[in-house]
């Protein structure tokens, strides 16, 4: 890329138009000094942020500033890991998430995942959908249909697989894995979504579509996203945090933290000067 | 997102095209003798086992008869067939198989889900892999010692436990690779649903890794199909028909193996008759294997 292309690339960041609504909601999760740890190594340091309900919450930052980590902490997929610990306190509906008697298996039908490469399974489209809601439900085979319509609708999948439930979902292009995949998270009716940078093996129009899936979906459940592009954050969130080294240098309403970010780092990181 | 860059020539002066153009052709003759040397190892391997599916199909087609197929084995001179052999062969690699194949399949699953870097899960890998390449004759030995000699006798069930023991290993490793394979991503992704391990990995990753496995006890049963070793103390072989697992049990390899080395026409022609059998009944199962197995699209 040439740097006069470059700089206009900065300064259409520099001057990005976040579209978020002014007000954030009231929290749905509330992360209180949570530290983390991959063996001694500490991953994240003190974080505290809220997540409004219903609204969705961009977490930027450079590769390695632990982004991913908080996403990784919110539904304890850690704990698959031995050696990777959290300390703190997360708090949704007066529980802490991070205490060690809570049921994981249920807290992740609460707190659905969508991750980076699309990972459907190696079974029917339909399936896909079943597997995540037969887990946690009993229902019936018109009940289960119905649910498959209703999730695949909501990812705005239905009308190009509705001929082919049956056909094995490794067979959809990358785009219609990803968003099978988030049909298959709704599927199980969770309360909050988190996204782990959904679109970075997406092209341009399967990414956009999954955007406008995004803003359509925060009527109904509580979104985190953790993303690199910036353009995308400024597009979906209501709140952005801004993630440095394991810290949480800033968070904000998107307008603020795009037009007037009150830390040098997060100005810095923004404008594409260091990252 | 600022690089360091030098300005000035590029140290090492211009391109000659002279020199390019030589650098190529002494690549190409490397290349070329590179590929001389594969295409001929090719050809030598190649070469022999022509030699011994030549040998096998020349002189186990002409012994091959209606009554190989409904004649038990007779003493030489009066004709006789295969049947208890062949049957034999049947019940012991079926039964040894689904003895071995899920003892392994957990043993796999084991190592490869529960025991990533664990003291113990090293230990049973490392013990897996020494069975692996265990001399099968030593297999029947360990076999003959706690099942043959306790018990009174050569047993039909005796042999299915000594193919049972090659088994578990093969399939072990299979398993356990065919399960690395898988990326972590797709085992986060049905924990993520709120997914048990368990279910995580019975449902999701064995369905992906389906494949591999059944190749590799499809492997099992071709290594098992053609054991000699492990039967001679186990389940002995029997000239007459028996389906009897507490008693001796034919079996085609040992049939193979004493009919062989007989001094008898007639028992030579049955035994490049069976060895004939058992390379197209492992031939025909891959094949089968081949098409039932076909990914699904």
């Amino acid at each position: 890329m040439s740097t006069t292309n470059d700089s206009a690339v900065r300064a259409n960041i520099g001057a990005m138009e976040a579209k978020s609504s002014e007000a954030l909601n009231a929290q749905r999760i509330a992360i209180k000094n949570v530290d983390f740890y991959y063996g001694t190594n500490k991953a994240l340091k003190g974080i505290n942020l809220n997540l409004p309900d219903r609204q969705v919450t961009g977490m930027i930052g450079p590769s390695g500033c632990g982004k991913s980590t908080l996403l990784r902490v919110l539904n304890r997929m850690y704990d698959l890991y031995p050696g990777q610990r959290a300390e703190g306190e997360v708090m949704m509906d007066g529980e802490n998430i991070l205490s060690p008697d809570v049921d994981l298996n249920q807290l992740r039908s609460r707190i659905g995942m969508v991750f980076q490469k699309p990972t459907p399974f190696p079974m029917s489209i339909y399936d896909n959908i079943a597997f995540g809601v037969k887990l946690h439900e009993k229902l019936s085979k018109s009940a289960m249909d119905e649910r498959v319509e209703w999730s695949l609708t909501r990812a705005a999948l239905w009308g190009e697989v509705k001929d082919r439930l049956q056909a094995s979902a490794m067979g959809m292009s990358g785009g219609q894995q990803q968003r099978l995949c988030i049909a298959r998270t709704i599927a199980t009716r969770p309360e909050v979504i988190l996204f782990d940078e959904p679109t970075s093996a997406l092209d341009p129009i399967s990414t956009l579509k999954i955007e406008e899936l995004i803003d359509e979906l925060k009527h109904d459940f509580t979104i985190a996203i953790v993303t690199h592009n910036m353009q995308q954050a400024a597009r979906c969130a209501d709140q952005v945090a801004f993630f440095y080294l394991g810290e949480l240098v800033e968070v904000g309403t998107a307008t603020q933290m795009f037009t007037a970010p009150r830390e040098k780092r997060t100005q810095e990181y923004i404008t594409g000067r260091f990252g | 997102m600022s690089a360091t860059t030098i300005r000035g020539p590029m140290p090492g002066g211009a391109r000659n095209a002279l020199v390019a153009a030589q650098l190529s052709r002494s690549r190409g003759r490397k290349n070329l003798f590179a590929k001389t040397l594969c295409m001929a190892a090719t050809g030598v391997a190649l070469a022999f086992l022509a030699a011994i599916l030549g040998t096998l199909f020349w002189l186990g087609f002409s012994g091959i008869h209606w009554s190989v197929f409904t004649q038990v084995t007779k003493p030489p001179g009066s004709g006789g067939g295969l049947l208890n052999a062949i049957v034999g062969s049947l019940i012991q690699t079926v039964v040894g198989t689904a003895i071995g194949t899920p003892i392994g399949l957990m043993v796999g699953t084991y190592l490869a889900e529960y025991a990533r870097g664990s003291m113990l899960g090293n230990a049973v890998r490392f013990v897996s892999d020494v069975l692996l390449s265990a001399p099968s004759i030593l297999i029947g030995l360990f076999v003959y010692e706690i099942f043959v000699a306790p018990f009174g006798g050569f047993s039909g069930f005796a042999g299915c436990i000594a193919l049972a023991v090659i088994v578990i290993p093969i399939v072990v490793r299979t398993t356990e690779d065919m399960l690395q394979l898988i990326p972590t991503a797709l085992r986060e992704a049905a924990v993520a649903l709120g997914a048990p391990k368990w279910k995580a990995v019975v449902f999701v990753c064995y369905r992906a890794a389906l494949n591999g496995i059944a190749t590799g006890v499809l492997l099992a049963i071709a290594r098992v199909a053609g054991e000699t070793a492990p039967l001679l103390f186990t389940s002995l072989g029997n000239l007459n028909w028996s389906v009897n697992m507490s008693e001796p049990m034919s079996s085609l390899p040992v049939t193979i193996y004493q009919y062989a080395g007989s001094p008898f026409d007639d028992w030579v022609q049955l035994a490049w008759v069976g060895a004939l059998l058992i390379t197209f009944g492992v031939l025909a199962l891959n094949i089968v294997a081949r098409f039932v197995l076909k990914p699904r699209t």
